[in-house]
């Protein structure tokens, strides 16, 4: 596996700040479309499916 | 409502051995004159069997049914010799568009690989395409085709299945060795056998019209997604021979299918896609909900299940005929086998192994392009709208747009049938692979590699001329690059990476059994034994 779990961010507080401001002023419909797009390109970015599998399962809801 | 097309009436003739009130045995009964059906007959007749084809209606296809038909299947009517007509009428498109709103999104040039015989794909109406084999199966000798037959019960016995059918006549019973089940999505033999038909209903339902229009539109394929013309749904607009054109409209699972059937519904929808000036006139609408199944098992003894009777699937991405007929490329050249005696029963159980696979496949990409078409929740529509939002400016988001993929045969990449590789090789061609088609000259004339392979094994090498391996009837015919033909643009070389010494081994039903970097008459004996189900 190659999906990076170690700390990466050039600059986290940066990015941050970047992503809630880049939302401060939506609905949460349209903050979720945002993400939704984000999502896709980030993963696009990523590629391999082995790595974004992995973290779709480290992001989803621990399992009841 | 208009029809460009005249449905022939196919005359029913009382059977001799219903007249006469006899059992017969024979040795393959198809039910079901369908595309599957029809190709079954084709095939097994063109191995040498008898086959007797029961079907209760006595026209082709009604309604507003497959459209599109791909590159694999067309091979195996080529084989059969029955796709010039097709693709003669068919028509092909190479521009597809993308509409998202009232957007374009983007476009696509589908660029197929050059060098193959056969296009990636010809659109043309179902009854077109099931006439023309009605017609090549009335003309062969081997074949009997019984129209307003219907099969209405069936006992299976171990080395046979006794069938009662029903014609105008009344009730006849008949024997077979072997039954092929073509009888379609609700297929009375799959009850009859007590298989289970398992998969998933889609809970949506579907506007299928067919109108004739003379406008100049140009040959393409659009398909929206939520259009404002069509809020909250997807449609789709693609053209067919003789001026027909086919929409598709995505209605909801709340809509009333025969509310949604009457042409007053329709007039107003078409006009708003096409646009309220352009003339046309409605043939054919149904209202279809669209499920992903299969059988559980392809094989219950001496029946078999083949098409839509062993699997159904929605049509985005064109696939129900298109894979009912590799059915039928896989069992044909089994059940010869088998009923000829030179392999064992066990080769047939190879066809649920390899066929039930290729389903799965087929399945899993008609319910991704489903599930895209129609998201589940909310936060699956979200992920589809953003994907289409970003496919505008962004070419990286456009493979992710999936309005049906094109149906490409499935690599049998398990098959007990395949002898794994012994040696490295690129490309695609391995075990369990669909042989690739490439341009070639025999004697100076041009011709195609798969018009070349043979109807049992076909050995072929990039030299030198290996010795012939005995099996039988099955005996691998030879074909050698640069001896019985010229790679003329050294596209079999590439496609089989095909260094000097290479051979292949290839199944009756064109499909790579093995490979090896050097011939060896022992390799490729253990390796025919295998292919021929002998051991696993
Ligand atoms: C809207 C729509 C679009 C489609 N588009 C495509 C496409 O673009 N490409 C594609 O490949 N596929 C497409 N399909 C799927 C395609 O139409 C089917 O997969 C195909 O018709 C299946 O062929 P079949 O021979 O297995 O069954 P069928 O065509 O259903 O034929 C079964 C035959 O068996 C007969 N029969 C039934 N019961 C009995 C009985 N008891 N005794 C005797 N005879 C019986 C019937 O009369 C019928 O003739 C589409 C389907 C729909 C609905």
């Amino acid at each position: 596996m190659t999906l990076m779990l170690s700390p990466n961010l050039e600059n986290p507080d940066a990015f941050y700040e970047a992503l809630t401001d880049a939302q401060r002023d939506l609905s949460d419909e349209q903050a979720n479309d945002m993400n939704a797009r984000l999502v896709l390109i980030l993963a696009n970015q990523v590629g391999r499916l082995e790595d974004l599998r992995e973290a779709i399962r480290l992001a989803a809801p621990a399992e009841a | 409502m208009l029809n460009t097309y005249q449905f022939p009436e196919f005359e029913y003739v009382q059977s001799p051995e219903q007249i006469a009130g006899q059992v017969l045995r024979h040795p393959v009964v198809v039910v079901g004159a369908g595309p599957v059906g029809l190709t079954a007959a084709l095939d097994f007749a063109a191995r040498g069997l008898k086959v007797v084809v029961l079907d209760d209606s006595d026209t082709v296809s009604v309604g507003s049914r497959a459209v599109c038909y791909a590159k694999r299947p067309l091979e195996i009517w080529d084989r059969l010799g029955v796709a010039d007509r097709m693709l003669d009428k068919g028509i092909g498109w190479k521009q597809g568009r993308v509409f998202f709103r009232d957007r374009e999104v983007y476009n696509f040039d589908l660029l197929p690989e050059e060098g193959h015989k056969i296009p990636a794909f010809i659109n043309l109406q179902q009854y077109y395409l099931e006439e023309y084999m009605v017609e090549a199966a009335r003309s062969n000798p081997l074949i009997d085709l019984r129209w307003k037959h219907k099969v209405v019960s069936l006992h299976r016995h171990d080395d046979h299945a006794e069938l009662a059918v029903e014609t105008p006549d009344g009730i006849f019973r008949m024997e077979a060795d072997w039954v092929v089940a073509c009888d379609g999505a609700n297929s009375d033999i799959r009850n009859m056998v007590g298989a289970e038909f398992k998969g998933q209903f889609f809970q949506d339902r579907f506007l299928i019209a067919d109108i004739v229009m003379k406008a100049n539109f140009p040959t393409e394929r659009w398909f929206w997604f939520d259009p404002d013309f069509h809020r909250g749904q997807s449609a789709l607009l693609h053209k067919q021979s003789d001026d027909v054109w086919r929409l598709d409209f995505q209605l909801g699972w709340d809509a009333d299918p025969k509310l949604e059937k009457q042409p007053e519904r329709i007039i107003p929808r078409v006009k708003a896609m096409i646009g309220e000036d352009v003339e046309f006139e409605l043939e054919w609408a149904s209202v279809y909900q669209f499920a992903c199944r299969r059988i559980d098992d392809f094989r219950y003894g001496r029946v078999l299940f083949a098409g839509d009777a062993a699997h159904q699937v929605s049509p985005f991405g064109a696939r129900g005929a298109n894979t009912g007929v590799q059915d039928i490329d896989n069992l044909g050249w089994k059940l010869a086998a088998v009923i000829r005696g030179d392999a064992p029963d066990s080769l047939i159980d190879s066809y649920h192994a390899e066929r039930a696979y290729a389903a799965d496949d087929n399945i899993l990409n008609s319910t991704r392009s489903t599930d895209f078409i129609t998201p589940k929740n909310t936060a699956s529509r979200r992920f589809r709208d953003a994907a289409l939002a970003l496919s505008e400016q962004f070419e990286f988001a456009r493979p992710l747009v999936n309005s049906g993929r094109l149906s490409v045969p499935t690599p049998y990449a398990q098959s007990p049938l395949n002898t794994p590789d012994d040696a490295a090789w690129a490309g695609r061609m391995a075990p369990g692979t669909c042989a690739a088609d490439a341009p070639v000259k025999v004697r100076g004339e041009e011709a195609w590699l798969l018009e070349l392979l043979g109807d049992g094994f076909t050995l072929l090498s990039f030299g030198p001329v290996p010795e012939t391996v005995s099996r039988g009837a099955l005996t691998p015919k030879i074909l050698v690059a640069g001896e019985d033909f010229e790679d003329s643009a050294g596209l079999v070389a590439e496609r089989y990476d095909g260094t000097p010494g290479s051979v292949y081994l290839i199944r009756p039903d064109q499909h790579v059994a093995a490979r090896w970097r050097q011939f060896d008459a022992d390799k490729v004996a253990q390796a025919i034994a295998r292919a021929m189900g002998e051991t696993t």
